[in-house]
């Protein structure tokens, strides 16, 4: 057993998950409650011969890294709410442009420049529309540091398999907080090397021909294939179109790669679901608490469970409709005005049977805040 | 084991949050426990009063935060009147009297020990203070061993400051020591 506990903050575990990856090149612009990323790459990133670049700003940032990842590194960059902002319209070029790269933002309280130093789980709706235009999108989330890390490494094959933007959507309880990590072995999670052309120099490479499986294989920029990346609708060599044929297959790829993906892309895990007659679902932070109030209430005999949702994006509709077909109450727990009890709502037969148990005042929510939300909703008075 | 709710709680500068992580990672890479480590800090950058929670237990932690400790820690006036009130009835609360006047009755076990004075007088150097009030509050409940603290600090501590840790440590446990022979003597 060549065990690796360490005892650390979830910034930190992001970090060793990252470097686990196989990450070669960050930039970012330090920004609370995010900052140990960037802290803690400067130093670690460069003794194993990656880029690090604190740059002007968030969204140079985020233009650095997909331009890195273009010439073959795996990319990343970190923020919060106002960075993340800010990289919205970059987002949605790496998006058009089927550049792999990781986005961490570790939510504070908003709007604006909000709450700096405390929780929200505020950011999800700007995860999935935060970026104008119809647009698919993968972001996933985390409650404890062993799951942080799977994620995190999780984040960047998605990026590889599905040439997308991933969002890494913690907020700054999980950011912050130290617990224990048992950083696995090379080779214990598998990692997603990048698709490369077999396309020799010197013949015609089309950067946006799909294989016969869907996939776009990548040539490196800047090495032996000359190619055009752009923002606007492009044909299969890159090159700018108005053509309503493309424009419509482009879009319908860009959707479909991921949103006909929903399963494969779907993580999360149960607790105690299959007998519920309550079902909370919560994600993140959150979760924690949730889980608390669960397993205290099923040693008592209620008859309650968890589903604690790791992917945000695309949605797991199905999942959640199935897991809330025989419950009498679900309660989505989370740190927002009901972002994913839209969706949770969305998903299920009877939405009024769908509740939300919230905290938007920058405090952690607590097993008491839901036991006090769960009696009004149980009908027992508050 | 009973689960311990561990608040720390000062001023930025004093090494609370140190002497926080101290603990809990003593407890999860030396004692095989678990432990979870919170902190709640304002925008500004020093100075306020500063808090850090800490959980050790040999189960799963799923809430990261301490509502009602039973152990706390205050290092200032100000920290000592925002959260006295929160010890959970029969915890233990230990103040320094360099710092803290303790002005009301808890329901809980109140220690007052002169760890500043201790540590100025025999050390003179403040920054081992947390060290020494982590002693101390070993002494008085025995959450790990100070072996597993000392091996925690070898590994953050250039080695020039290593003997200085240790007698803050030793003087801190010391100290709790002799408060509890006092206690058990006193009517």
């Amino acid at each position: 057993m060549g065990d690796h506990l360490i005892f650390v903050q979830g910034n930190e575990a992001c970090v060793e998950a990252a470097l686990y990856a196989g990450l070669g090149f960050f930039a970012g612009y330090p920004i609370t409650p995010s900052t140990e990323i960037a802290e803690l790459l400067s130093l670690r990133l460069p003794q194993r011969g990656g880029k690090f670049i604190q740059m002007e700003d968030e969204i140079a940032s985020m233009c650095a890294i997909i331009g890195a990842s273009l010439t073959g590194l795996k990319s990343m960059t970190a923020t919060s709410g106002p960075g993340f902002s800010l990289k919205q319209e970059a987002i949605g070029y790496a998006i058009m442009t089927e550049v792999p790269c990781v986005v961490v933002s570790v939510m504070r309280g908003g709007p604006s420049t909000g709450l700096p130093t405390k929780v929200s789980q505020g950011d999800v709706m700007q995860a999935r529309w935060g970026t104008h235009g119809d647009h698919a999108v993968i972001a996933l989330t985390a409650s404890n540091h062993q799951d942080l890390f799977a994620i995190t490494v999780e984040a960047f094959n998605l990026a590889e398999t599905y040439r997308t933007p991933v969002i890494l959507l913690f907020d700054e309880v999980i950011g912050h907080m130290r617990e224990k990590l048992i950083v696995p072995e090379p080779g214990e999670i598998p990692l997603v090397q990048r698709l490369r052309t077999s396309v020799r120099e010197g013949t015609d490479y089309h950067p946006y021909l799909p294989r016969e499986d869907g996939r776009l294989p990548m040539s490196d920029f800047g090495g032996v294939h000359r190619y055009n990346v752009t923002g606007l609708m492009h044909d299969m060599w890159g090159f700018p179109t108005d053509n309503p044929q493309v424009a419509y297959g482009l879009m319908r790829h860009l959707f479909d790669k991921i949103e006909g993906h929903v399963t494969e892309i779907a993580r999360m895990k149960e607790f105690f679901l299959d007998d519920a007659e309550t079902v909370l679902i919560s994600y993140g932070s959150a979760a924690r608490s949730a889980l608390h109030v669960v397993e205290n209430r099923r040693a008592r005999g209620e008859r309650m469970g968890l589903l604690e949702l790791q992917t945000l994006w695309p949605f797991p509709s199905g999942a959640v409709r199935e897991r809330c077909n025989q419950a009498k109450f679900v309660v989505v727990v989370e740190m927002n005005m009901g972002q994913i009890l839209l969706e949770v709502k969305k998903a299920v037969d009877d939405p009024e049977r769908v509740f939300l148990a919230n905290r938007i005042d920058g405090t952690f929510i607590s097993p008491t805040d839901i036991r006090n939300i769960l009696r009004v909703i149980q009908g027992k008075g508050v | 084991m009973e689960r311990y709710r561990v608040v720390f709680s000062g001023s930025g500068g004093q090494g609370v949050i140190t002497a926080s992580i101290i603990l809990a990672e003593a407890a999860v890479l030396y004692e095989g426990l678990n432990a979870v480590q919170s902190q709640s800090y304002g925008p500004e950058a020093r100075g306020g009063a500063t808090r850090s929670d800490v959980i050790v237990s040999d189960r799963d932690i799923r809430f990261p935060k301490v509502n009602q400790p039973n152990v706390l820690i205050c290092l200032t006036q100000e920290a000592y009147n925002k959260f006295a009130t929160t010890i959970r009835p029969g915890g233990l609360l230990l103040t320094d009297s360099h710092f803290v006047k303790p002005a009301r009755k808890v329901d809980a076990r109140q220690v007052e020990l002169g760890m500043y004075k201790e540590v100025m007088d025999r050390i003179g150097k403040s920054v081992v203070f947390n060290i020494c009030v982590l002693g101390a509050m070993l002494g008085l409940v025995p959450i790990v061993k100070t072996d597993s603290i000392l091996k925690v600090i070898e590994t953050k501590i250039p080695t020039a400051f290593l003997d200085m840790n240790k007698k803050a440590l030793e003087m801190g446990f010391r100290l709790a020591d002799a408060s509890l022979f006092k206690q058990s003597v006193l009517p």
